[in-house]
């Protein structure tokens, strides 16, 4: 398909496949998980059909995301790492959370509000494995000491609590930066778009763009 | 002595159990350890009442059998042989089964509303139509004894016959202790019995001999007296001093409603912010410009060409 | 029991010995653990093993198995010595001042008229002195060297604490600590209970062990106390009512005894077991056999026994042999001189000793008949299940038929518990399939043959024609019927001496007093009198009330005899009739009522004030105790000790080199067997089986319960020879024994130390019996593979408690 000159390419068909699916897998995982957290979501087993279900289902779904995310986040390691002004964009938080964007340096694919939400995500489900498969019934818990699994539940939670914490960061974002939402649905983002957030990746894009259409 | 809807507390459930019933006396189970030969009529008369038939399994070099608790074996004798300093052997035989805490961690740890429930009388009890076979009662309980069947999933582990209590009958196993090592009655009643058989066994000359009644989990409906109360832990292993862990404390006591907390302030922070600051709006395109002609951003990256923000 | 369970609270000490009371009896055991904790009693227990009784012990002690008479022949040399003894009673009560004939002896281990051709006594030197006056000379100072008193002093001298502990491997100290503990309660208001079963039972001193515990009571007078007497913890729920009844070849019912060959002559029959006293005065109940013996021919035979034909004595089988046990029986089967064999109850090829013997007898039949609830290892001798029973079934000839009987809870009746309680009990569900009870099975089986003899002929017919059969529904004798024959009733009207009628003819009697010799009374257990009386079924009570707070609830079941609850129970008084101490108030004279009263029924007859002088133990001709068996044993007045024929040691060292009395000189084994006996140097451990809390015999394996908590078959084995041999625990061991070998786990334990026999370091090899090749606990190996074919001198019982075995790794 031919992309209309006024837009890049931000995420690929594939990227945008696996986001979803991670994102109803994260939304399931994170119902069924609050079930067993908290007395207050127990209803929120319901969402996998209930409460035995959510059992059943949850550490299943886990494996699932953990790898759809781990495949994903292995392609954007790179991107993901400390680049150019992100330490300068990051001391002015201030003026991104008060959308004076103006003021901001030009940065990479990723701001390093995103890259901190990457590296929260990778460390957080790295964690949820560990503690969600010494944790599992009736399959791996019987391997391990009551102790161990004690430390694995209390870890699970607080790893789950950090995902979720990341992942509610992630979807206001994604609703308060305009544009966003369709580059994950559609796949693209206008060039304003891209040269107003993330203008060095605008800069690389185009580039690439010019020199594919110089022979 | 009991009322099946006299429930004190209920696992994953935030609100008041029913409080009215006022005049109920607590019970208890005494296992007199000193009288104890072993012979596992409790076991069988447990087996029988709860209909229950554990694998027949094999020997393992010791009188252990079935060697651990199952959910199908709710009670099990524990043998150990233990040689004191002065070079006496002593056999001592321990009932091992639910202790049935005052603080139960089995209770605490459940997710699963009204699938462990303890009763005003003590009772703690699980009820496997509620339970989900997560086996978060296993990570909770301070002594090891919840076990899930492989059959169903379920966590299963001694009632103290609530049913029969219900019905104003001793336990299956008090019933059919031939030594009298088991007894049931109300707390304060076995305590008084317990501290008796504490000072006979003073006057044989166990000079460390006591009670079971571990205030960690606030006590226990089902009391050990020991010739050694100074060491439970070679009665097979008792724990000497058992409380629900810290970490089981940790995960589901304060930070639960904390991180909920945090988790519903985060989202609601999103949306004043959304409220006061707005959304970053998508800048518009700069239709001047030639279609593949694109200026090269400003050298200090702003683009200064684009309307901000602000500016709407 | 002498006593009863529920009177075991009343004891200061109870010694369990030759028996494992809290593994094999755990419900009676809540007398034991009520008296400890009640009645500040010690339990003290005295066994090769550590035991489940030992965990709950405050004392014990580790012996090697088949020692127990050196034991207590040092304990009663040592009450002796120390005048540690209840003098008044046991100067009245027992048969101390007596004296004994002149040619009675002891010489390198064997007692006076010796046979060695045929292993037996002549026991005529082995009797009181007869003064002129008919009666049995005596010396009140206990100073005559011929007395009881002084001779039984003189045989145990030899069993010095040194001897007794190189021969039990307890050592010195642990000898001297419990002695002394049991000294202690030869204070009269004192009582020591012994606890002991098949521990005791199961040696070729069998008998002897029991008779040495009874000594040591009369000794410190507690026979006839509450919280006292030797107490047999009977095994079977019913075997005491088996041996009540006189099922064993020798027996009648009621302890009465068949005729041998050579006693064709009724008269001579009835006079010889017709005790007269042998004491001024004293009572000698067994003066009355005639009458007993009379009234159980009545009730056998009816109308067809009369004096003039001797009631029937020609009738009664007459011995050829000692006794027709079950060692004699499969001697005669293996060796083809049976046909057929009916097993009622019974599981030979499990329970009797030398497995392969067992199985080569049972080949040789041409039938066998098995009645019982369960697919016993006996029903399936003949089918291979490999290495658990490995024979050719092609071989075997016999053709088995098994006939399905009910369980006990599936019919009704009375079972006598070790206390002679006769207790009723009622089915409590049907039998399942086609089992019936086994009245039913044989009085079919009786009627058909009767039938055929009718129809047929045949010689000696006699006994089976008029055997007295007149049930309502006559293939079906019903446990009502049954027992209230056994209690026998009026065929005549029965007077008194002034000729008033005191009982109408067809009326149940209401006690043994009651029978005659004269035909006039049938009773087919004459010691059963009183169970089912004009009043009903006394078996059915159900009063626990306790008015003496002694335990004794004389409204509960109903025991023989005449319900009373503790044998020669006016023991328990002193010559003047009053409670030997405060807590031991048991039975008494009461001057005011001219009678004996109290918690018991009197064991003695209730008018007879204390100024008559009659005795408590109105069975013996004396009235006394016996501490000198001049009669009732075979292998002598005395226990002594002897080595098992099976034993680590090879000599007995109470009398070193002196080869005849190293085994019973008076126990019988065959030659075969005696050949099939292992040397030390090859089977160097000593073993011992027994049977284990979760398993009842060979039964509970068939059930699933029992199954759960104890699977599969083991053997115990000390840690020390565990290292020897190099195994951990649930390791596999051979145990072999000359005879045959099992295979099983290995339990490792600190409960089984080595002990030293001399210089000899010797350990115990523990074999719990359990398992057998049907049922649904893991298959197993039949134990007596290794027992070996001799039993008691007296009983014949197995020695399954002391052979030699050896154990190897698998």
């Amino acid at each position: 398909m031919k992309m209309p000159r006024d837009r890049l390419i931000r995420y690929s068909p594939l990227d945008r496949a696996n986001h979803w699916t991670m994102a109803m897998v994260f939304v399931l995982l994170a119902l069924s998980g609050l079930a067993f957290f908290h007395p207050a979501f127990f209803f929120l087993s319901h969402t996998l059909g209930g409460p035995v279900w959510a059992r059943i289902l949850h550490p299943f779904l886990g494996v699932v995301l953990v790898l759809l995310f781990y495949a994903m986040a292995a392609r954007h390691v790179r991107r993901n790492l400390l680049g150019e002004n992100d330490v300068q964009w990051a001391r002015q938080i201030g003026d991104v959370l008060d959308n004076r964007d103006d003021k901001l340096p030009p940065i990479g694919k990723y701001n390093p509000g995103q890259k901190l939400v990457y590296w929260s995500l990778v460390v957080s489900i790295a964690l949820l494995l560990f503690s969600g498969v010494i944790m599992w019934r009736p399959w791996f818990a019987g391997f391990f000491p009551i102790p161990l699994i004690r430390f694995a539940s209390l870890l699970h939670a607080v790893s789950a609590f950090v995902a979720i914490v990341t992942i509610v960061v992630h979807v206001y974002a994604a609703i308060w930066v305009k544009g966003s939402i369709r580059s994950m649905t559609r796949g693209w983002v206008t060039r304003a778009w891209a040269r107003h957030h993330h203008g060095l990746w605008a800069r690389e894009q185009e580039e690439a763009q010019r020199r594919e259409q110089q022979p | 002595m009991n009322n099946s809807q006299n429930i004190i507390a209920r696992s994953a459930t935030t609100t008041t159990p029913p409080q009215v019933r006022s005049h109920v006396d607590e019970v208890a189970k005494l296992i007199d350890v000193s009288k104890c030969i072993g012979c596992k009529a409790c076991q069988v008369a447990c087996m029988e009442w709860n209909d229950l038939r554990d694998d027949v399994g094999e020997c393992h070099g010791t009188y252990d059998n079935p060697t651990d608790l199952t959910a199908n074996s709710w009670t099990v004798m524990r043998f150990s042989e233990h040689e004191t300093q002065e070079g006496n052997l002593e056999w001592l035989i321990r009932k091992d089964g639910c202790m049935h805490c005052a603080e139960p961690g089995c209770l605490t740890a459940c997710p699963a509303p009204g699938a462990i429930v303890q009763y005003a009388n003590g009772i703690v009890d699980f009820n496997s139509e509620h339970c989900i076979g997560c086996g978060y009662c296993i990570t909770g309980c301070p002594f090891d004894i919840p076990r899930i069947s492989a059959k169903d999933q379920k966590s299963y582990k001694c009632t103290l016959c609530s049913d029969r209590v219900n019905a104003g009958m001793e336990p299956a196993c008090v019933k059919t202790c031939p030594t009298n090592c088991i007894e049931f009655g109300t707390k304060e009643d076995m305590l008084a019995r317990a501290e008796k058989r504490v000072g006979d066994l003073k006057a044989l000359g166990f000079r460390d001999a006591g009670i079971y009644d571990p205030a960690g989990v606030g006590g226990t409906h089902v009391m050990y007296v020991l010739h050694h109360a100074n060491d439970p832990n070679r009665y097979s292993g008792l724990p000497k001093d058992p409380r629900i862990s810290p970490l089981v404390g940790a995960w589901k006591g304060a930070t639960k409603p904390i991180m909920s907390a945090i988790i519903g302030i985060t989202a609601f922070a999103g949306v004043i912010h959304y409220m006061t600051k707005g959304p970053k709006e998508e800048p518009e395109e700069q239709a001047e410009h030639g279609q593949d002609d694109v200026p090269p951003p400003h050298s200090l990256g702003y683009d200064a060409t684009r309307p901000r923000g602000e500016d709407r | 029991m002498t006593n009863h369970w529920v009177d075991i609270r009343n004891a200061n000490l109870i010694l369990s010995m030759g028996g494992n009371s809290a593994e094999a009896h755990p419900v009676g055991f809540r007398w034991v653990t009520e008296a400890i904790e009640h009645n500040k009693a010690e339990l003290i227990t005295i066994d090769p093993r550590f035991t489940r009784t030992s965990a709950v012990a405050q004392d014990k002690a580790f012996i090697r198995t088949g020692t127990d008479i050196a034991f207590l022949g040092g304990l009663i040399s040592y009450l002796i010595e120390t005048d540690q003894i209840q003098r008044e009673y046991v100067l009245n009560y027992t048969d101390a001042a007596l004296i004994v004939r002149e040619d009675y002896g002891f010489e390198d281990g064997l007692f006076s008229g010796y046979d060695e051709s045929t292993r037996s006594y002549d026991k005529q030197s082995w009797m009181y002195e007869m003064g002129d006056d008919g009666f049995v000379r005596r010396d009140e100072s206990l100073q005559d060297p011929r007395c009881v008193y002084q001779l039984l002093r003189e045989h145990y001298s030899r069993y010095t604490p040194d001897m007794v502990s190189s021969i039990t491997g307890i050592t010195v100290d642990d000898i001297q600590r419990i002695w002394k503990k049991i000294a202690a309660m030869a204070v009269p208001g004192k009582t020591m209970t012994i606890l002991y079963a098949l521990g005791w039972t199961q040696h070729s001193t069998g008998s002897q062990i029991i008779r040495n515990a009874a000594m040591v009571q009369l000794l410190l007078g507690n026979m006839g106390m509450p919280g006292g007497g030797v107490n047999a913890l009977r095994g079977h729920s019913n075997i005491q009512g088996l041996t009540d009844l006189g099922l064993l070849s020798q027996l009648l019912p009621g302890y009465m005894t068949l005729a041998n060959a050579k006693e064709q002559d009724y008269r001579a029959y009835i006079d010889k077991r017709t005790k007269q006293p042998t004491v001024e005065g004293q009572v000698s109940y067994w003066k009355n056999y005639e009458k007993f013996h009379v009234s159980l021919m009545k009730a056998w035979y009816g109308d067809a026994a009369n004096e003039g034909n001797n009631w029937c004595f020609d009738w009664l089988p007459k011995l050829e042999r000692p006794l027709y046990d079950i060692l004699d029986t499969f001697e005669r089967m293996s060796k083809g001189e049976l046909n057929g064999y009916f097993c009622q109850g019974f599981n030979p090829l499990a329970s009797f000793p030398d497995r392969a013997k067992v199985t080569r007898a049972l080949s040789s039949l041409k039938y066998l008949v098995v009645m019982d609830p369960l697919n016993t290892e006996t029903s399936e001798f003949w089918r291979n299940y490999g290495e658990y029973n490995d024979v050719d079934s092609s071989q075997i000839d016999t053709e088995v038929f098994r006939l399905p009987t009910c369980c006990f809870a599936e019919d009704e009746g009375s079972i006598v518990n070790s206390a002679r309680w006769l207790q009723w009990h009622w089915s409590a569900a049907p039998p399942p399939g086609d089992a019936r009870p086994d009245t039913r099975i044989m009085g079919e089986l009786f009627l058909k043959l009767k039938r055929l003899y009718q129809e047929e002929g045949g010689v000696f017919a006699d006994p089976i024609l008029n055997l007295t059969w007149d049930y309502r529904i006559p293939d079906d004798p019903k446990a009502d019927e049954l027992a209230r024959e056994f209690n026998g009733r009026a065929l005549e009207d029965l007077t008194d001496e002034q000729g008033n009628v005191t009982r109408r003819a067809g009326e149940q009697l209401a006690g043994f007093a009651e029978l005659t010799a004269d035909g006039r009374t049938a009773a087919g257990c004459w010691i059963f009198t009183g169970c089912w009386t004009e009043a009903g079924n006394q078996m059915a009570n159900r009063d626990n009330s306790d008015p003496y707070g002694t335990g004794n609830t004389l409204g509960w079941a109903w025991a023989w005899p005449m319900n009373r609850r503790i044998l020669y129970n006016r023991a328990s008084a002193d010559v003047q009739g009053r409670p030997w101490g405060p807590d031991k108030a048991f039975v008494w004279w009461d001057g005011e009522q001219g009678a004996w009263v109290g918690a018991d029924v009197p064991d003695f007859p209730t008018n007879s004030p204390p100024s008559q002088g009659q005795m408590p133990f109105i069975m013996q001709p004396e009235g006394v105790g016996h501490l000198f068996a001049g009669q009732s044993m075979v292998d002598g007045p005395f226990p002594e000790h002897y080595e098992p024929f099976e034993s680590p040691v090879s000599q007995n060292l109470l009398h070193p080199g002196k080869e005849k009395a190293r085994n019973n000189p008076a126990a019988r084994i065959f030659d075969e067997d005696r050949e099939a006996l292992g040397k030390p140097e090859e089977f160097p451990h000593a073993a011992t089986t027994y049977r284990l809390t979760e398993h009842f015999h060979f039964w509970t394996k068939h059930a699933e319960l029992n199954a759960i908590v104890q699977p599969q078959q083991f053997v115990e084995i000390g840690e020390a020879l565990a290292d020897e041999i190099g195994i951990a625990a649930g390791d596999w061991v051979k145990v072999s024994s000359k005879r045959g070998f099992i295979k099983a786990v290995a339990v490792v334990t600190k409960r089984l130390r080595p002990m030293m026999i001399g210089d000899k370091q010797v350990h115990h090899v523990g074999i719990p019996l359990h398992w057998g090749f049907t049922g649904v606990a893991k298959k197993g190996y039949l134990v007596n593979a290794l027992t070996p074919f001799v039993g008691d001198a007296n009983t014949q019982t197995p020695e399954y408690k002391s052979f030699t075995v050896r154990v190897d790794k698998v």
